[in-house]
C-alpha cells in the first residue's frame, strides 16, 4: 500500500460543479476558470508525480482582487482551495483532490517595483525565482534564494515551502530574504504583512506564514530583500577516497574561520551519473566530491581558496581543482543542478530532503548504504554540506509492482534516521503530503496541536490545503469540524 | 504580595504555568530583567527563567549551539569566542540605555528579538534562531525548529516565538547557527554629512558589492558634529581591501566640507560599533526613547517631520531603516506625532523607554491593522487561552477572570 493516502472526495461538492463553475466565471471571467476534466489534467500533480487527481476546476487570476474575489466564493461555498505556483513542488504540496479548486498564480507575474537604494523588488507572486535575480542582475543585484528548480519555480512556492538553495550557507533562505506579503485570506480580506522595513511591529507573523505551504492565505505579493552582486566567485572541486574524509574536511573548513558561500557534496553514485549528464569534468574515481564557493574580489578569493586548499591538503585530496574560468565555473554548477535530471535518465527516482547535524554525516551516510543493500534500491547522494541538508536520490521502476511502495519504504527510513541523530524530516522541500504522516516522529502530540492552532487563526474552516503538513489522523477532527466527507 | 518564581527546571517551569494556568493567574516574566520594554505588566507574580542555565550543545563544526533560555548572554559569548565564533546578529546590551542592572539573558534576547548594526548583512536574531522549546499558557512544553540550520519541518514557530516577548510562551531552550568571528573590522568614517546626504551615502555603501556589515549615522557624536560609519569584517587583507574601495566609492559624493578617514586599530571599531548597538549616546540623558522602524531612504524624512515639532536627536542604523529618537517630551501628543510621521510612509514606532519617571499613557507598540491585530491576538489566546502570560505587554487585553 501506498504511504499517502488523500481524503475522500465530497460528492455533495462534486454534483455542484456547473454551479461553482458559474459563481467563479462569474467573479473573473470564462478564461480565468479551467473545467474541462481534459484541460484540469494539467494541475493533476505537481514534481511528486507519484500521486495525481484533477481538480475540479482551476482558476487562474491575474490581480489580488481575483484572488479575493475567487476565495470568497470558495470559504462561502466550502470548497477546499488548492494554491499553486509553478507546479515543481516535490512534496506534492499542490496535490489537488477531485473537490477541490486549483488557484494558480501563473498569471501574477510582473515585478511591480524595483528600487536600489533601499535594495528591495516588489514583485507579483507567481514570477519566476530566477526572473527575480534575471530583473535586477543589469544594476548589479541578485535574489539570494536559488532552489535547484529556479528557472521554474514561483515566489509564492519559495514563499509556501520556505525554499532553500545551494547558496544559503552565507545568503539564508527565503524567510532571510522575504520582508513583506501580500496575502488574501480565506474569506477574501486582503492584508499587508511586512514591508520596505525590516522588523515587525508586533509578533512576527511573516515568519510563520513563510513556510506554512500555503495553508494560511494566498499570497499575491511579495517584498523581496536583494542583495548587490559579489565582485566575483568561484568554486574549487575536492576529490576524496572516502565520504567520511570529505565530511570532515567540511568541518575543519567551517571551524577555520573561511565562510564559503557554497559547500556542496556529491558521493559516488551521484557523481557518476551528473559526470555522464552535464559533463562537467568531474573526477569519476573518487569516492565524494565537494564543490566548494567562495566570493569577494580577485584578491579575496585567492585569500580564501588558499585557506581551503591547505586545509583539504591536510585530508589527501585526490582531487584538488580550481576553475580558472566563467565557464569553467558554469560548467561544475551545471553538473551539480542537473543531479535530479541526470537521475531522471537514468530511472525513475524519488528526491529525499532530510537535515542532519553536520558532525553525523559519516555515520547517516554509512548507514544508508547499509539500508540500500536491505532495500535492493540504489541510492545517490547530492547535498548541501555546509547546512547538513541531505538529497538522497533513491532510484526506482516506476513499472515494477511494489518499487514504488519499497522506495517510499526506505526514503521513510531514510527520514527517521535523520530525526535519530537530531536532523529533521525536510530541509527546504515541505512536508505536503510527502512527508506528512512522518511528523509524529519529529513532533509530539503537543508539538503538533499548537501548530494546528496557528492554522485554526488564519483559516477556522480548514478549506486551504487542507490534507497537507499534519497527520492524516492528528488534523481529521479539524478537517472534519466543518465540512463532511462523502462516505 | 509580589512574588518571584525560580523553577530549576523546564520541568517544574512547566508545573508552575499549569498552576497558575489552573487558577487564572496571571505571571510577569524575566530573564536577566535588563530590558522592561513595552507596556506595563501589572501583576503580582513573577516568573524567572534565570535557573534554566547552561549551554546544552556546542558544536564548532557544525556551527550550531543549543542554550537554556536562562544562560547569559555572557557566558554565550565567552563560549564562542574561545572558538572564534560568535553570534551574528550581534545582540545588543541595552542596560546603560535603559537604566538597568544585571545581565542579559539568551532567553531574553529572543523574546526581545534583539539584533544589533550587523543586521543588515547577516539577519536579525530572528535569522540565527534556529530552535526554540518552550511552556505554553496552559503548561505544556512544546518544541519547534531544532539544531540544524535547515529545516522546514511544520510551521516555524521559532520565527514567531523571536519577539513575542514571552506572550506567547516561556522560552526554555534556544537553538542557533552561528557565524566565524570576523578576523579584522576597518570602519569607514565620515564626518560633516546630514541625515539625508548620509542616508544616501549608507544605500549607496550597501548597494556595492563590499559586503558592508554595519551602516550607521550619528546626529551629534561627543564632540556634537555628525559622524557616518560604515563597517567590513573578514580577513584582514579582504577588509583593507574593501574599506579602500569603499572610500574611493563614496569621495565623489561627499561634499568638500566633508571629512573622509578608515579606522582599522581594533579597540577603535569595538567601541564605534558598541555604541551604535547599545545606543549608547543616549544612555543616562532625559527624555523618552523611541525605536522606528522605516524604509530606510525614509528616515531622514521622518525624522525630519517630527523634528519640526518637538525636540528630538537622532541615531540612525542599519543603513536608515532603524531610527533611534531621543525626544524631550513624552506625553500622548509626543506619541501622536511620531506615529504620524511614520503612517505617513510606513513602517511602525516603538515606546522603548518612557522618560525616567514619566508614567506613559502611549501604548509602547504601534497599532495595527485590525486584521493584523486580531490575528496577533487570536494566536496569543490559542497559545495562551487564560491569557495570563505577560498579560497587556504588548497591548494584547489582560487576563480574563
Amino acid at each position: 500500500m501506498s504511504l499517502v493516502e488523500m481524503p475522500k472526495a465530497d460528492g455533495a461538492i462534486i454534483s455542484r460543479k456547473a454551479e461553482i463553475v458559474a459563481a467563479l466565471q462569474a467573479a473573473i471571467g470564462t478564461d480565468g476558470v479551467i473545467h474541462d476534466p481534459e484541460e484540469t489534467l494539467a494541475y493533476e500533480c505537481d514534481a511528486l508525480t507519484a500521486y495525481r487527481c484533477p481538480p475540479l476546476a482551476v482558476c487562474l487570476p491575474r490581480t489580488t482582487q481575483e484572488v479575493s474575489a475567487i476565495l470568497r466564493i470558495c470559504s462561502d461555498m466550502g470548497l477546499p482551495v488548492i494554491p499553486r505556483g509553478a507546479g515543481t513542488s516535490l512534496a506534492g504540496g499542490a496535490l489537488p483532490t477531485a473537490d477541490s479548486i486549483v488557484i494558480g498564480v501563473a498569471r501574477l507575474n510582473q515585478v511591480l517595483e524595483a528600487d536600489y537604494g533601499n535594495r528591495f523588488v516588489r514583485v507579483q507572486a507567481g514570477i519566476t525565482n530566477l526572473a527575480v535575480s534575471g530583473n535586477v542582475a543589469g544594476e548589479g543585484f541578485f535574489y539570494a534564494p536559488d532552489p535547484s528548480s529556479q528557472l521554474a519555480c514561483a515566489i509564492s512556492g519559495n514563499i509556501a515551502m520556505n525554499s532553500g538553495g545551494a547558496h544559503c550557507l552565507k545568503y539564508g533562505v527565503t524567510t532571510n530574504n522575504l520582508l513583506g506579503v501580500t496575502m488574501v485570506m480565506m474569506d477574501g480580506e486582503v492584508i499587508e504583512i511586512g514591508g520596505t522595513h525590516l522588523d515587525p511591529a508586533g509578533l512576527d507573523l511573516l515568519g510563520v506564514i513563510c513556510g506554512s505551504e500555503g495553508q494560511f492565505g494566498m499570497v499575491t505579493e511579495a517584498v523581496l530583500k536583494i542583495l548587490p552582486k559579489p565582485e566575483g566567485a568561484r568554486p574549487i572541486l575536492l576529490g576524496f577516497n572516502a565520504n567520511e574524509v570529505a565530511g570532515t574536511c567540511v568541518a575543519d573548513i567551517i571551524k577555520s574561520g573561511v565562510l564559503p558561500v557554497a559547500m556542496e557534496f556529491m558521493d559516488k553514485p551521484a557523481i557518476i551519473a551528473c559526470e555522464n549528464f552535464a559533463h562537467a569534468g568531474y573526477p569519476t574515481d573518487v569516492e565524494a566530491l565537494l564543490i566548494v564557493e567562495v566570493e569577494g574580489s580577485e584578491a579575496e578569493i585567492a585569500e580564501q581558496l588558499e585557506k581551503i586548499k591547505a586545509i583539504a591538503a591536510r585530508h589527501d585530496p585526490e582531487v584538488m581543482r580550481e576553475s580558472n574560468s566563467a565557464v569553467q565555473s558554469d560548467l561544475i554548477w551545471k553538473g551539480r543542478k542537473a543531479a535530479f535530471g541526470a537521475m531522471g535518465q537514468m530511472a525513475d527516482y524519488l528526491c529525499m530532503d532530510g537535515t542532519i547535524p553536520t558532525s553525523r554525516l559519516p555515520e547517516v551516510l554509512k548507514r544508508m548504504q547499509e539500508m540500500s543493500v536491505d532495500y535492493g534500491l540504489r541510492v545517490a547522494n547530492v547535498f548541501h554540506a555546509g547546512d547538513g541538508n541531505l538529497h538522497p536520490l533513491i532510484l526506482f521502476d516506476a513499472n515494477k509492482p511494489g518499487d514504488l511502495e519499497k522506495c517510499e519504504a526506505f526514503g521513510a527510513d531514510i527520514l527517521k534516521l535523520c530525526v535519530e541523530v537530531g536532523g529533521c524530516l525536510t530541509g527546504e522541500h515541505g512536508v505536503g503530503v510527502e512527508k506528512r504522516d512522518l511528523m509524529v516522529h519529529q513532533y509530539n502530540e503537543a508539538d503538533l496541536e499548537i501548530q494546528m492552532r496557528v492554522k485554526d487563526v488564519f483559516d477556522p474552516k480548514w478549506l486551504l490545503n487542507p490534507a497537507k503538513v499534519f497527520p492524516m489522523e492528528a488534523s481529521h477532527s479539524r478537517r472534519h469540524g466543518n465540512r463532511q466527507e462523502a462516505a | 504580595m509580589a512574588s518571584l518564581l525560580k523553577p530549576d527546571s523546564e520541568a517544574s517551569l512547566a508545573e508552575t504555568v499549569r498552576e497558575h494556568f489552573a487558577r487564572r493567574k496571571p505571571v510577569r516574566i524575566v530573564g536577566g530583567g535588563t530590558r522592561p520594554v513595552g507596556n506595563p505588566v501589572d501583576v503580582t507574580e513573577t516568573l524567572s527563567t534565570g535557573r534554566l542555565s547552561g549551554i546544552t550543545l556546542y558544536e564548532p563544526g557544525a556551527l550550531t549551539l543549543v542554550a537554556e533560555a536562562g544562560t547569559t548572554l555572557e557566558t554565550i559569548t565567552d563560549a564562542l569566542a574561545e572558538e572564534g565564533q560568535h553570534l551574528p546578529f550581534e545582540p545588543a546590551d541595552y542596560c546603560a540605555l535603559l537604566g538597568t542592572k544585571g545581565k542579559s539573558t539568551i532567553g531574553g534576547v529572543v523574546a526581545a528579538g534583539v539584533s544589533g548594526p550587523r543586521r543588515v548583512q547577516a539577519g536579525a536574531a530572528r535569522d540565527s534562531l534556529i530552535g526554540v522549546r518552550f511552556v505554553s499558557g496552559e503548561g505544556e512544553i512544546i518544541k519547534n525548529g531544532g539544531r540544524v540550520m535547515k529545516n522546514v519541518t511544520g510551521y516555524d514557530l521559532v520565527k514567531l516565538m523571536c519577539g513575542s516577548y514571552g506572550t506567547l510562551g516561556v522560552l526554555t531552550e534556544v537553538s542557533f547557527k552561528l557565524l566565524p568571528r570576523p578576523q579584522a573590522t576597518g570602519t569607514v568614517l565620515i564626518t560633516g554629512l546630514d541625515d539625508h546626504a548620509a542616508v544616501t551615502v549608507l544605500s549607496r555603501a550597501l548597494g556595492s558589492p563590499f559586503d558592508v556589515t554595519g551602516a550607521a549615522h550619528l546626529q551629534k557624536d561627543a564632540d556634537g558634529n555628525p559622524v557616518t560609519m560604515i563597517r567590513c569584517e573578514g580577513l584582514p587583507e579582504s577588509v583593507k581591501y574593501r574599506t579602500g574601495r569603499l572610500k574611493d566609492l563614496l569621495a565623489p559624493l561627499l561634499p568638500s566640507a566633508a571629512g573622509l578617514s578608515v579606522e582599522n586599530v581594533a579597540e577603535s571599531n569595538a567601541a564605534i560599533w558598541k555604541q551604535v548597538r547599545d545606543v549608547e549616546t543616549f544612555a543616562g540623558r532625559d527624555g523618552a526613547v523611541w525605536r522606528l522602524s522605516v524604509k530606510p531612504s525614509d528616515g531622514p524624512d521622518v525624522v525630519s517631520d517630527i523634528s519640526g515639532k518637538l525636540d528630538c536627536e537622532a541615531l540612525y542604523d542599519w543603513g536608515g531603516g532603524l531610527v533611534w529618537l531621543l525626544v524631550d517630551a513624552a506625553d500622548d501628543e509626543a506619541a501622536t506625532v511620531i506615529r504620524a510621521a511614520v503612517d505617513a510612509r510606513g513602517g511602525h514606532a516603538t515606546l522603548f523607554r518612557c522618560n525616567a519617571n514619566g508614567e506613559s499613557g502611549t501604548d509602547a507598540f504601534h497599532p495595527e491593522h485590525p486584521r493584523i491585530a486580531a490575528i496577533s491576538q487570536n494566536l496569543r489566546r490559542q497559545f495562551d487561552p487564560a491569557g495570563i502570560l505577560n498579560p497587556g505587554l504588548m497591548g494584547q487585553s489582560a487576563v480574563q477572570a
